[in-house]
């Protein structure tokens, strides 16, 4: 067992845990965060992502004492109460999502990528989502999405 | 996953003195590798010991005719890197089209290159630039470096701490990704020196390695008719589930022909 101090979504947290778990169930399963999904399992999908210091990043393919010290945020962290996102109110108007399972990461991403780079092109923003897959093959919808976030 | 100890460390003196007591230990950076490896089961370490916290080893520093490259920068940092892409375009270029943006973020150039997957992007490089990879207690030479599949000349207490790339007048990294895993069916880095030209293959061995007869042909004459008249040996190649050995070396006579077209 290992000791972690952690900043998520700004509170911080002192907890007790495996040397072993990752940081994603980590937040699922010590936290209560259920926001941060896991899809793959493998680092291919993207359902995980979640931000560390600001970054974007898998977090199925990160150990959770990896990151002790650290700043995460989490899809949960984004809204203000009711107040969602630029980028999820993005998403919702442009109907950017199916069943949902992918979103969390990919608005983790997206936010990542408008904080990296103000005004993506379409390439841009597709070459960004290459480590996401959406089964409900939603892309068109979501590329859409972004672009009227940046708008 | 198994169960291990986990030990985090800020220097590399402590890394060192854990690695060489532990029983089975290894080596944590960017942990894109190792821990699908540990979730796969197919490594069982007593020990892992993370190095991500060793600030010293996270710069990038231009020595005029070197960049070296600590351990611990991820391959996004080295793809944005002014220094990189300023004097290096081929090594920033073959950077940001290792995984995707969120994997860049994670891994490491001295995991990438002290883990000598064969289809790892950052050996041809290595190759190429004729880089010399420093540890904690040694320093190589790259052509003595890869030795094997997933095996270098590296003993096993001793850690990457930077990589020397040799300035080159031009270079280029050209790329066949594997549609699902995005490494290197086969990867072709070309390297223009004063005093000659390096070409390196990673993906299509059991380990990246240089072509040095294309290399005496291309400096006589730098063309692309020197690729069209290259019959690339194919004897060592891999045949697996994504490619057979012919498949390979036709990818590699392409990429090659491409690569010098746009470096002539």
């Amino acid at each position: 067992m290992a000791k972690i101090d952690i900043k998520i979504n700004g509170k911080g947290y002192s907890e007790t845990i495996d040397d072993n778990i990752l940081l994603v169930d980590f937040l699922r399963e010590k936290i209560g965060l259920t926001g941060t999904h896991v899809g793959c399992d493998t680092s291919q999908c993207g359902a995980c992502v979640v931000h560390v210091d600001g970054d974007s990043v898998k977090s199925c393919t990160t150990l959770a004492m990896q990151v002790n010290g650290k700043d995460i945020t989490t899809i949960e962290g984004l809204s203000e109460g009711d107040n969602l996102h630029p980028i999820q109110k993005a998403f919702q108007n442009n109907h950017a999502l199916q069943c949902g399972f992918c979103t969390p990461g990919l608005v983790m991403s997206a936010v990542d990528l408008l904080q990296k780079n103000k005004n993506p092109s379409e390439d841009e923003i597709r070459e960004w989502f290459e480590g996401h897959i959406c089964r409900c093959t939603g892309y068109k919808n979501i590329i859409k999405a972004v672009q009227e976030a940046i708008a | 996953m198994y169960n291990f100890k986990f030990h985090k460390v800020d220097n590399i003196q402590d890394a060192v003195a854990i690695l060489s007591t532990s029983e089975d230990p290894k080596i944590l950076s960017g942990g894109h590798t190792l821990i699908p490896t540990l979730k796969q089961r197919l490594s069982q370490p007593t020990d892992v010991i993370d190095i991500s916290n060793i600030d010293d080893l996270k710069s990038i520093k231009n020595n005029g005719n070197k960049i070296t490259i600590d351990a611990l920068c991820t391959h996004s940092q080295v793809a944005k890197s002014i220094d990189v892409t300023t004097e290096i375009v081929g090594l920033a270029s073959m950077a940001s089209q290792i995984g995707d943006p969120q994997v860049r973020h994670r891994g490491t150039i001295g995991g990438s290159i002290a883990n000598a997957d064969p289809a790892a992007d950052y050996p041809a490089a290595v190759l190429a630039l004729d880089a010399q990879i420093n540890t904690s207690s040694n320093s190589y030479n790259s052509d003595d470096f890869f030795v094997d599949m997933f095996e270098t000349a590296i003993n096993s207490d001793e850690i990457i701490t930077s990589i020397d790339f040799k300035i080159p007048k031009k270079s280029i990294y050209k790329k066949f990704r594997n549609p699902a895993s995005g490494y290197a069916m086969a990867g072709v880095f070309v390297a223009i020196f004063d005093n000659g030209i390096r070409v390196a293959i990673t993906g299509a061995s059991i380990k990246a390695f240089r072509l040095h007869d294309l290399e005496k042909k291309l400096e006589n004459n730098f063309s692309v008719d020197v690729l069209k008249e290259f019959n690339v040996d194919t004897t060592n190649y891999n045949s697996d589930i994504h490619a057979s050995a012919k498949y390979r070396g036709n990818l590699v006579k392409v990429l090659l022909e491409e690569a010098v077209a746009e470096l002539v």
